[in-house]
């Protein structure tokens, strides 16, 4: 591998959009052409309950696990061609994670070539206590209330981290780097800055580099995938190329993906990408830096490529995103599909059968939903009055803080086949689960209370 | 003349909590005016009454051809504890292009729109 300081230009490819994304798409990333760097995002927000859920049943596990499998198809990239790979991967252990990267690459004979860096501190669940006493009250960011009303339920802990330890374990000469709850952002950003030498008030160069890290976040969300305008003529999905930008020194990218891959890289599908999930855009708000996104400009530079430049940022705030989980209680969703004639009438009447049953056995919920998928389930009464369909199919949900109502729900829906309204079918699934609900609770943390430790190995 | 906003725009649609994003793109530049002057906080708060329980802000993006929407209480409180089939506000875009606005004749023939005589 190169010096930092020496490239014009590096490239970081996508290889993940979140944990269950494309398991082909890292290995095509790292042999569909030259690339600098493959950046892993694994976490969303009650991802790291289920893996803290995980750790606690088996303590060698709590990381994700397809991030191994993934390192493996890729080996031969990091040992000769010198590709750095840097994932959120490691969850609620990445000392774990790396253990498993090391003994796979032990496998292939190639374990000589791996420096593996890890990246901790984002972990806050031990220090809560801690945390509440020393007048941390780490309020819900949306309802404002104090974590102090949820403290005996809460199962995960952990603050969203920027790019600094990532540059550290870079800089040390890691060749892949595990991460914790890093931002999806920086998994991006920090190789461009390392490369480059961005300095920690390099505002408009680390925003461009949060904003590059938000095009290829979601993998290929920004390529093709789930893009709206112009959906049918998006060449070939099934070969889909997941976006990778170009950086350069002066904070302007490009954003493209492998020749010969299917997918689009357009204007239209980089500016979806860019409004997924935008709260204020003139404040996107990161560890490292404000982003403003009314200053971004977008140029098509040829077929596949879009110019990015001119954004903007400021300095960041004194306190870090924690992302808390908590138990709350369970919850069921079952299905049933009732056919023409008068499809949805029947499913409704089926919907006000199985309430008057729900209520003469006294089952308390904090929520029963009924949607008709087919009818209004996603659009409501946006959607205007149906027509004459084929099918309708009456979902039912409930949640309740005890199990037992939810438990007993489960067992109402099959006897409607028989008991209910007819022309039912599509039960073939059986009784709905009852799942334990893992509420996600944001909150703000003083920035000088978590501190990062990084071991490169 | 009325004019469908999905014949003239695309979007795409996100959540936080229990709030619904949805980005609202011109499909073409010179159609982002016509946006922005239509789709006020108050229009789209008429739009989604009923299917929301908060209200609506608004954000421009006129470098993007672009306006943000962020709807509040839209996700039956959101993330895991929300029943709903669209949990995550995925589709809430679609929803948003139902919407369809009056142009003048003359104005919707100048930008061109679709279904405007030339």
């Amino acid at each position: 591998m190169s010096a930092p300081g020496t490239k014009q230009i590096v490239r970081v490819a996508s290889g993940q959009g979140f944990w269950g994304d494309w398991l082909e798409a890292p290995r095509r990333q790292v042999e569909g052409g030259a690339i600098d760097y493959l950046m892993l995002d694994y976490l969303a927000e009650v991802t790291m309950s289920i893996l803290q859920k995980q750790k606690e049943r088996d303590p060698s596990l709590g990381y994700a696990r397809d991030f191994v499998g993934a390192v493996e198809s890729i080996l031969p990239g990091i040992a000769e061609r010198g590709v750095r790979v840097v994932a959120n991967a490691g969850g609620v252990n990445p000392a774990a994670c790396a253990k498993a990267v090391r003994a796979v690459a032990e496998r292939h004979g190639v374990a000589g070539k791996l420096r593996i860096g890890v990246v901790t501190g984002d972990d806050l669940l031990g220090r809560l206590d801690e945390l509440l006493s020393a007048g941390h009250e780490l309020r819900n960011m949306d309802t404002d209330e104090p974590l102090s009303s949820v403290r005996d339920r809460v199962l995960s802990a952990n603050a969203y981290i920027g790019s600094v330890p990532i540059v550290e374990a870079l800089g040390r000469g890691a060749n892949v780097v595990i991460t914790g709850r890093s931002t999806d952002t920086a998994l991006t950003m920090a190789p461009i800055r390392y490369e480059f030498g961005w300095g920690e008030s390099d505002w408009n160069r680390l925003a461009a580099g949060i904003v590059a890290g938000h095009i290829i976040e979601c993998g290929a969300q920004c390529s093709g995938g789930n893009c709206l305008y112009d959906w049918r003529d998006i060449p070939d999905l099934a070969d889909v190329g997941y976006p990778i930008v170009e950086a350069s020194p002066d904070g302007s990218f490009v954003v493209t993906k492998h020749p010969r891959t299917g997918g689009r890289i357009s204007i239209p599908s980089v500016t979806e990408q860019l409004v997924y999930e935008m709260g204020d855009p003139r404040s996107y708000i990161t560890p490292d830096v404000v982003a403003d996104f009314t200053s971004i400009q977008l140029e098509d530079a040829g077929r596949d490529r879009v110019r990015v430049h001119g954004i903007q940022g400021r300095p960041p705030t004194d306190k870090l995103k924690v992302s808390i989980a908590y138990e709350a209680g369970y919850k069921a969703v079952g299905t049933l599909v009732y056919s023409w004639p008068d499809a949805l009438e029947k499913a409704e009447r089926a919907d006000l059968v199985l309430r008057e049953r729900l209520e003469r056995l006294g089952l308390r919920f904090d929520q029963v939903l009924t949607e008709f998928v087919g009818a209004s389930a996603t659009h409501g009464p946006l959607a205007g009055h149906v027509r004459d369909v084929p099918e309708v199919q009456l979902r039912v949900g409930v949640r309740a803080s005890e199990k037992a109502p939810v438990e007993r729900f489960t067992r109402e829906l099959a006897p409607l086949v028989l008991n209910g309204p007819p022309s039912v079918t599509g039960f073939a699934g059986g009784r709905p689960k009852v799942e334990e609900i893992v509420a996600f609770w944001p909150a703000l943390v003083d920035k000088r209370v978590v501190q990062t430790q990084v071991e490169v190995s | 003349m009325r004019v469908r906003l999905v014949d003239i725009a695309h979007a795409r649609s996100g959540d936080k909590g229990d709030t619904a994003n949805v980005g609202v793109i011109a499909l073409r530049p010179e159609w982002y005016d016509l946006l922005a002057r239509e789709l006020t906080r108050q229009r789209v708060e008429e739009h989604f009454r009923g299917v929301i329980q908060g209200d609506v802000e608004r954000f421009e993006l006129p470098n993007l051809r672009a306006l943000n929407f962020l709807l509040h209480g839209a996700l039956d409180g959101g993330g895991t504890l929300s029943l709903k089939t669209d949990a995550q506000g995925k589709v809430f875009s679609t929803a948003m292009l139902r919407m369809v606005l009056e142009v003048p004749e003359s104005e919707a023939r100048r930008l061109g729109l679709p279904g405007a005589a030339s």
